[in-house]
C-alpha cells in the first residue's frame, strides 16, 4: 500500500468546514463562569493604589483577582526552552505595556468585561527602557539550543582586510506579532486538588508541567485538552500568563472558567518575534566566492526573562565560508516577553544575510543565483559533517526554471510594465531538521479499526491527516479505518508543536506503534489453532486491508477483525516510544529550499505589488502532498508579509503599543496575494535523518521570502531597503 | 431585558437579551452554534460572518437585538455533516482550509459571494472575501475552492440553496 506520501483529503476537514470542530473558548461546562483579564497601560512602574470596590460591587461579578489578593504561585520558570517567567498578580511591579494586573471573574462574558472596565489602577510610573539601539545589551550564555552566543571560525578580520570585494551593511527587522486567527483561550475546572484545562496551545505536557509548577502539584494532576487549535506559529508554544490565572480563578471561584484573549490583548502577554538590529559583513573574491562572513544580530527581551531571536544559525552552515563569526547580544526591554515565531531565526536572518548576498551579486557583476551556487555547501562548514541529505541545487534549478529566471535582466530598474517598474528576486531557504522523543499508542479492535492516541497537537498543519495515514500503512488497512486521537495528557506523550519537528517526531512513535500492533496481531494468528494461518512463519506473511495473508498464497488468510473477535479481551494495545538516535553526530539535518518573487512597484506612490511567487522546497520524504504544499505556501504569504506588511508599533515615549488590532496590525489579505504562486516539492529520498525520512515542513517556507522580495524591489527601483517592512515611503 | 424573536438555521427562538449582548455571543454562548468564531472583534477577520436575513454580516459586530425579527444562517445551517454545501464540499476537497478558525466564516462569506456573482473571476473572488482573514493557507487553495464550489452550483441549480432555509416572511 502506498498510502504515505498520498494526497489525500484531512481527515479532520469534515468537522473543520460545518463548524463541529470544538476550539478551547468552545469546551461547555456547567456553571461556566467568565474570566477576563485587565492589563497594565504603562510599560514601567509599580502599582501605587487599586480600587476595585466598583468592579466588585459589579452585578454578576463572583470575584477580582490583583497582587493585593491573588492566591500565591509559583512564576518562575523551571526549565525547557519553551518554559516563561510569568507575571501573575504575585508583586505590583510593572515591567511592561499591557502586563496582566487584574482578573475579573463574573457569570457572563458581558458582565466581566463591563467590571473590567470599572478597576481603577494608579500607577507609580518609572522611565521604561524602550531603545533597541542605544540599550545596554549582554551576550547570553547561548543563541539557540547549545550554541554559543559568540561563534569563530576561522579569522573573520583577517579574511574581511583582505577581500576583494566588502560588503557590510545593517539590516532591521521589526516586532511582529503571530496574530493566530484564534485568540488564546483556557477553560479551568478544578475537582479538589485536580485541574482540568481546555488550552489553545501547541504543547500540552508543557502546558501541564508549567500548572502543576504553578500550583505546586503532580503533574499526574493535571490534564490539558487540546484537540483543535486555531493556529499558533510559536505564540501558542509556550504557557503564558492567562491560562495559569484562568486556572487560578478557577479556584478561587470554585467554578470553571473561561478566559479568552480579546484580540488587542494578542499584543500583550503571548510573546512576539523581537525587533532585530542585524550587521552583516562579507569578504569576497572578485569571482564572487566568500572568504569571511560576520553576522551581529541584536535583539530585544524583556527585564525578567530572556529569549534570543537566533537570526545568525543559518549564517554559519549556508554557505562555504572558511572564515564566519556570529554574535548575539539582547537587551533587556520594558516589553512582553519574545518568544519563537514560525521560524525564529533562520525568517529575521535570512532576510539579513540573503540581502546581503544579493549586495554582493551586484558588487561583483553575477546573477544573484550564480553567486550563490559559488558558495554552495558541500557538506555543513560549521558541523564538519556531510548533510545526510541536501537537493538545494536542485531547488534553485527547479525553481528559477517554473520561475522564468531568465526572463530577468540584469541590471536594477532596467524592466518596466508600463508606468511600473518590474524586478526579480532571489534567495536560498534552510531549516534544521528536529526531533524529540515522542510516544503513540494503537488500539486494535474486533471491528478491524485502529485508534490511535498520541499526546500531540495539530495546528493545522495535517498532524492528524499525515498520522493516520502512516498508522494506515503499517498496520495495511484502510485511512477510513484509523481514528487518530490528539490533544490530551492522557496520552502518550509528545512534544510541542514547533520547530518543525512534529512529524519527524511523533510520526516516527505512531508508525513503531502501528507496527508493533501489526506484528502482534500476526503473532496471534500464527499461533491461534483456529486461524488459517496458524504455525506459518512471519516472515511469509503480508498484510492489506485489514486482512493478513501468505504472500506467496494470497488465499490463506485471516483478518484483523477475526483474530481480535477470538482474543480474549477482542482488542490489542500496543505502545510505541521512538527517540533521536546518534544520527545528529553523524550528519548535519536540514531541509533546503529556493524563493523566487516577482513584483511591480509604482514609481510615484512607491507601492509594492508581489505578482509571482515561486517557491521549490526539498524537505525529505513528503507524508502527504496536499497538507505539504499548503504549508509551504502559507509559510511563503508570511514571508509576502513579513517583507511589506507586519510591524507592531511601540511609541517611543510612553512605551504603548500603538496599533494592537487587526485593523492598523496589517496581515495579508486575499488580494495581497501573488495570482501567480507556486510551491514545489523537490523529491528528497534520505534514509539517515529518520526512519520515516521526513524533514520538517511548516517553517522553512517563510525563510528567505522577504529576502526575495527585497531583492526584487531592488531590482525594480535600485533602491535597497534594508528596512522591514518595505512601506511605500521608504521607496519615494 | 428585552425579548428578541429570531430564526436560526430554520429554528424559531424568544430570547430575553441583554441590550449589549453580541449576537456572535447570542449564537455562540445561548444557542451553542460554536461554529461562528470570534477572531477579533472589530469586524477586521471575518471569522464570525453569518447570513442575515440571506446576505452576510460580521457577527461580532452587530448586537442581537438588532437581529430582532431577523433570520440567521450560520455555518451549521449551511450543511451538516451528512448533506455538505458544495461550498463545504469544495473548502475541504481543495484544501481550503488548514487550521479551521475562519473557515466558517469564509465559507459563509463565499456563499453570499456566490449569490450575488455566481460565476466569478479568481480577482472577483479575492475581492469579494478579501474581509476574511486566513493565516494559514495563504489562500490561494481558497480560490480555488471558491471556483470550484461556483462551478459544481452552477451545474446543478437546484441543490442546496442557502435561501430554501429562509423562512417565508423571515424578514425585518
Amino acid at each position: 500500500m502506498n498510502l504515505v506520501g498520498a494526497p489525500i483529503d484531512r481527515v479532520d476537514g469534515r468537522r473543520k468546514i460545518t463548524g463541529t470542530a470544538r476550539y478551547a473558548a468552545e469546551t461547555p461546562l456547567p456553571g461556566l463562569t467568565y474570566a477576563v483579564m485587565v492589563e497594565s497601560t504603562i510599560p514601567a512602574g509599580t502599582i501605587a493604589a487599586v480600587d476595585a470596590a466598583a468592579a466588585t460591587r459589579a452585578s454578576g461579578v463572583i470575584a477580582v483577582l490583583t497582587y493585593e489578593n491573588a492566591p500565591k504561585v509559583e512564576q518562575h520558570k523551571v526549565a525547557g526552552m519553551t518554559d516563561r517567567n510569568l507575571p501573575l498578580l504575585q508583586d505590583r511591579i510593572v515591567r511592561y505595556d499591557r502586563q496582566p494586573v487584574a482578573v475579573v471573574v463574573a457569570d457572563t462574558f458581558e458582565r466581566a468585561t463591563d467590571a473590567a472596565s470599572l478597576v481603577r489602577i494608579r500607577y507609580d510610573t518609572s522611565v521604561p527602557a524602550l531603545s533597541l539601539a542605544h540599550g545596554s545589551g549582554y551576550h547570553p550564555e547561548h543563541s539557540h539550543g547549545d550554541e554559543p552566543s559568540v561563534y569563530e571560525r576561522g579569522n573573520v578580520d583577517a579574511a574581511f582586510a583582505g577581500a576583494d570585494v566588502k560588503i557590510d551593511r545593517t539590516y532591521t527587522t521589526p516586532v511582529e506579532h503571530h496574530n493566530p486567527m484564534e485568540p488564546h483561550a483556557t477553560v479551568a475546572t478544578w475537582d479538589g486538588d485536580v485541574l482540568t484545562v481546555y488550552d489553545a496551545t501547541q504543547g500540552v505536557f508543557g502546558t501541564r508541567s508549567r500548572l502543576a509548577v504553578a500550583f505546586g502539584i503532580p503533574p499526574a494532576n493535571v490534564r490539558v485538552v487540546c484537540p483543535f487549535v486555531g493556529g499558533g506559529f510559536g505564540s501558542k508554544g509556550s504557557a503564558w500568563a492567562h491560562t495559569v490565572l484562568a486556572a487560578m480563578a478557577a479556584r478561587a471561584v470554585k467554578r470553571p472558567v473561561k478566559l479568552v484573549l480579546a484580540r488587542p490583548q494578542m499584543f500583550g502577554s503571548v510573546g512576539y518575534r523581537p525587533a532585530t538590529i542585524q550587521r552583516v559583513t562579507l569578504g569576497a573574491k572578485r569571482d564572487g566566492t566568500l572568504v569571511s562572513t560576520l553576522h551581529e544580530v541584536r535583539s530585544q527581551t524583556s527585564i525578567f526573562d530572556e529569549f534570543v531571536e537566533p537570526s545568525a544559525e543559518l549564517t554559519k552552515m549556508l554557505y562555504a565560508v572558511p572564515n564566519v563569526r556570529t554574535i548575539n547580544t539582547v537587551v533587556p526591554l520594558n516589553a512582553a516577553t519574545p518568544t519563537f515565531m514560525r521560524a525564529p531565526g533562520e525568517s529575521s536572518g535570512s532576510f539579513a544575510l540573503e540581502s546581503a548576498m544579493d549586495e554582493l551579486a551586484y558588487a561583483v557583476g553575477l546573477d544573484p543565483l550564480e553567486v550563490r551556487l559559488r558558495n554552495h555547501a558541500d557538506s555543513d562548514p560549521s558541523k564538519q559533517l556531510p548533510f545526510s541529505s541536501k537537493s538545494l541545487r536542485e531547488c534553485y534549478s527547479v525553481g528559477a526554471e517554473r520561475f522564468g529566471w531568465s526572463r530577468r535582466v540584469p541590471r536594477a530598474r532596467s524592466m518596466r510594465d508600463g508606468g511600473l517598474l518590474v524586478g526579480m528576486g532571489v534567495a536560498s531557504a534552510t531549516y534544521p531538521t528536529n526531533r524529540s522523543a515522542a510516544s503513540a499508542l494503537v488500539r486494535l479492535s474486533s471491528d478491524g479499526t485502529a485508534h490511535v492516541f498520541a499526546g500531540t497537537q495539530d495546528l493545522g498543519t495535517g498532524a492528524y491527516t499525515v498520522f493516520s495515514q502512516v498508522a494506515a500503512e503499517e498496520l495495511g488497512i484502510p485511512v477510513s479505518s484509523v481514528r487518530f486521537e490528539l490533544g490530551d495528557t492522557n496520552f502518550p506523550m509528545g512534544p510541542v508543536s514547533g520547530g518543525s519537528q512534529t512529524t519527524a517526531s511523533v510520526g516516527n512513535a505512531v508508525s513503531v506503534a502501528a507496527r508493533s500492533a501489526r506484528d502482534r496481531a500476526i503473532g496471534l494468528a500464527l499461533g491461534d489453532p483456529q486461524s488459517s494461518l496458524h504455525g506459518h512463519d512471519a516472515d511469509a506473511i503480508d498484510v492489506r486491508d485489514g486482512r493478513i495473508f501468505l504472500r506467496d498464497r494470497p488465499d490463506v488468510g485471516d483478518t484483523y477483525a477475526a483474530i481480535l473477535g477470538r482474543h480474549p479481551q477482542g482488542e490489542i494495545e500496543e505502545r510505541g516510544d521512538a527517540r533521536p538516535g546518534d544520527e545528529k553526530t553523524a550528519f548535519s539535518m536540514h531541509a533546503f529550499g529556493a524563493q523566487f518573487a516577482e513584483v511591480r512597484v509604482d514609481p510615484e506612490l512607491g507601492t509594492v505589488r508581489v505578482v509571482k511567487m515561486v517557491g521549490a522546497f526539498a524537505s525529505g520524504r513528503i507524508l502527504n502532498a496536499k497538507t505539504a504544499r499548503s504549508q509551504y505556501l502559507g509559510g511563503m504569504v508570511w514571508g509576502l508579509s513579513m517583507a511589506l506588511h507586519e510591524i507592531t508599533r511601540t511609541d517611543a515615549r510612553s512605551g504603548r503599543i500603538m496599533n494592537a488590532n487587526l485593523a492598523d496590525y496589517l496581515v495579508p489579505v486575499n488580494k495581497d496575494v501573488p495570482s501567480d504562486f507556486e510551491a514545489y516539492i523537490v523529491p528528497e529520498d534520505d534514509p539517515n535523518v529518520n526512519p520515516l525520512g521526513v524533514k520538517g515542513i511548516g517553517e522553512i517556507g517563510i525563510v528567505g521570502a522577504a529576502a526575495a522580495i527585497a531583492n526584487a524591489v531592488y531590482h525594480a527601483t535600485g533602491t535597497r531597503v534594508r528596512d522591514l517592512p518595505i512601506q511605500p515611503e521608504k521607496l519615494v | 431585558m428585552p425579548q428578541i424573536e429570531i430564526d436560526v438555521n430554520g429554528a424559531h427562538h424568544s430570547v430575553p437579551v441583554e441590550p449589549r449582548l453580541l449576537l456572535v455571543h447570542l449564537l455562540r454562548d445561548k444557542l451553542e452554534l460554536t461554529g461562528t468564531h470570534v477572531g477579533c472583534d472589530t469586524s477586521s477577520c471575518g471569522a464570525c460572518t453569518v447570513l442575515l436575513n440571506g446576505e452576510s454580516v460580521k457577527s461580532c459586530t452587530m448586537f442581537a437585538v438588532q437581529a430582532d425579527g431577523s433570520a440567521v444562517i450560520t455555518i451549521e445551517g449551511i450543511g451538516a455533516s451528512d448533506a455538505l454545501h458544495p461550498m463545504q464540499e469544495a473548502f475541504w476537497k481543495m484544501h481550503g482550509l488548514q487550521c479551521g478558525y475562519c473557515t466558517p466564516g469564509m465559507i459563509v462569506s463565499a456563499v453570499d459571494l456566490l449569490r450575488r456573482n455566481p460565476d466569478p473571476s479568481d480577482d472577483e473572488i479575492r475581492a469579494g472575501i478579501e474581509g476574511n482573514l486566513c493565516r494559514c493557507t495563504g489562500y490561494e487553495n481558497i480560490i480555488r475552492a471558491v471556483r470550484s464550489a461556483a462551478a459544481a452550483l452552477r451545474n446543478d441549480e437546484s441543490r442546496h440553496s442557502v435561501a430554501e432555509l429562509l423562512p417565508v416572511g423571515g424578514s425585518n
